[in-house]
């Protein structure tokens, strides 16, 4: 048994030549992590985690709840810092740039975010996907429009919502409120986008939709998705890493992942043994 | 086991009846006073009422319309301090305030709102008429403003609070600062609460009398300017109904009858503005 894994495993690195394992630090790696610790007050929720996320590739975070996948994937735009008594201890890389040292307002122009629950705001479509360029001061008109409307093509939303740009975002259906959020993000020209969980609230056809526009915009876009849907893991995808209680066990390719995972934890997970 | 089923079919027609009885008692009072009102009031309602002064004793006829235009005066210093102060306060505790500031501020507040009407009647006379030696309409406007500030502000701390975080997170992570974020997209979205809250606060001040009795006083006359002392409706109530001549009573409930419509109006006004938002979260 433990050889035949070991063979598949081989089997699997070689079918993805250059596979970056953990921490991957050969491939372009867009953001990377070395050592990362996170502290809410006094309480630890993340652990020594090093991990290369790849340049122009979906990289998903699976975990059970509380494993400190969202509280990750929070420190790399520094959102966690709306939270009061937070800390994070170690080295964030943003293109081999100190995350901490960039201005917060630039960081989050260049690397977008989604959240679990689409959080339109109470203003018109146009107005939201304007939203990020106004903040950010491009507010000339005529490329305010043109952006919008390449954000809306971008997220696959416009033909749905090109004749009515000037209603309220709340007049859209809850697929269309994430898109809408994800194009919002798009706005800005992120060069990555961090989605957290951004299917848990909706149907499988708008999530069907989404995760096809995840695997459109990774041509142009680094994507890092949390996710509690192992099967949407494995869909969209290119690699995969698994958190347990605040610590990173593996980081690899999907199908390794998924078919031959190092680790125990790893194996009872994904095949379902606990979470 | 019948016996078991009589009995909880019987408690619930009981408690169904009593619940029911109450509501109707709760809505009766209601139509019964603007009846009533209506009844009493209504033949010296005419056009006369809003456009005429009050006519000297033993005269019938005039109207109110000079108390009519001060309450409107009186309410406009009321909102001028209570609106900007109360909001703004309420932004502060909402957004900006730790833990232990914001706690008693909020404490101070609730305890404000507790504070008897004709005491912060006082207090205004004692700021401003005492001084100034004579009644004027910016006392009572300072009166009514005061005792709007705290309701305001709680009303404008609540709704702020009871937009999502996820919507402050939204705003902060296209890059927008925490002060951007808030004017940009937390007040816009608290906005129609807010706005409703102080309409409400608005309705319920202009029905005050105590503070006004010694600081706006009352002017059979129109008032001739803000340091002066000017008629309102609910003062003109007071006196008129306790005159003893049978016209003023009847002016008394018509103006009693003006008073509550436009408290209505301002009612309605303000929950269909609620109701009607373009952008109403569904």
């Amino acid at each position: 048994m433990s050889t035949n894994v070991s063979t598949l495993q081989n089997l699997a690195i070689d079918m993805q030549k250059g596979v970056p394992m953990k921490p991957a630090a050969e491939t372009s790696a867009k953001l990377v992590t070395t050592d990362l610790n996170f502290y809410y007050g006094k309480f630890k929720a993340l652990h020594g985690i090093s991990l290369s996320v790849p340049t122009g590739a979906v990289t998903a975070l699976i975990g059970p709840s509380g494993c400190g996948k969202s509280t990750f994937l929070r420190t790399l735009n520094r959102m966690y810092e709306t939270v009061p008594l937070t800390r994070a201890e170690g080295a964030i890389l943003l293109d081999n740039e100190d995350l901490f040292a960039i201005e917060l307002s630039a960081l989050r122009r260049r690397v977008g975010m989604v959240f679990q629950r689409s959080n339109p705001f109470p203003k018109s479509i146009f107005d939201n996907v304007a939203y990020g360029l106004r903040v950010n001061g491009f507010a000339n008109k005529a490329t305010l429009q043109e952006s919008v409307e390449q954000s809306l093509r971008r997220a696959a939303l416009w033909d749905e919502v090109k004749d009515k740009l000037h209603e309220s975002a709340y007049s859209l259906s809850g697929g269309q409120q994430q898109r809408l959020c994800i194009a919002r993000a798009l706005a800005v020209n992120p060069e990555a986008l961090l989605l957290d969980e951004p299917c848990s609230a909706l149907d499988p056809i708008a999530t069907a939709k989404i995760e096809e526009l995840i695997l459109h915009l990774k041509r142009t876009c680094t994507i890092v998705i949390v996710t509690h849907n192992m099967q949407q893991a494995a869909r969209v995808a290119d690699y995969t890493g698994f958190f347990l209680l605040g610590k990173l066990i593996e980081f690899n390719a999907t199908k390794i992942i998924f078919q031959t995972p190092a680790q125990k934890e790893t194996e009872d997970y994904v095949t379902g043994r606990f979470g | 086991m019948d016996r078991l089923l009589i009995r909880r079919k019987a408690v619930n027609a009981v408690m169904l009846g009593l619940t029911g009885l109450c509501a109707l008692i709760a809505v009766g009072v209601l139509v019964f006073i603007v009846g009533y009102l209506f009844y009493s009031g209504g033949s010296s309602l005419n056009w006369n009422f809003f456009t005429k002064l009050p006519t000297p004793v033993g005269e019938s006829g005039g109207g109110m319309a000079n108390a009519i235009l001060g309450s409107a005066k009186v309410l406009l210093l009321a909102s001028l301090i209570g609106v900007p102060i109360g909001f703004l306060g309420g932004v502060y505790l909402a957004e900006f305030g730790g833990t232990t500031f914001p706690f008693v501020v909020r404490y101070m507040t609730d305890l404000l709102n507790g504070v008897p009407s004709i005491v912060i009647g006082i207090f205004a006379f004692t700021l401003i008429v005492l001084p100034q030696k004579h009644f004027s309409t910016l006392a009572g406007g300072m009166a009514l403003g005061l005792m709007m500030i705290p309701i305001s502000l709680r009303s404008t701390e609540e709704f702020l609070r009871a937009v999502p975080v996820s919507m402050r997170e939204g705003a902060m992570a296209l890059g927008a600062t925490k002060t951007r974020a808030i004017v940009t997209v937390v007040v816009p979205a608290a906005m129609q609460g807010i706005v409703t809250g102080i309409m409400l606060n608005l309705a319920r001040v202009a029905g005050e009398t105590a503070p006004l009795l010694f600081t706006s006083f009352g002017n059979r006359f129109w008032s001739p300017g803000w340091g002066q002392p000017t008629a309102t409706l609910p003062v003109m109530i007071f006196t008129y109904a306790i005159a003893p001549y049978e016209d003023w009573h009847r002016q008394a409930w018509s103006a009693g009858f003006v008073l509550l419509s436009l408290v209505f109006a301002v009612n309605v006004i303000a929950r269909l503005a609620l109701s009607r938002g373009g952008h109403q979260r569904r």
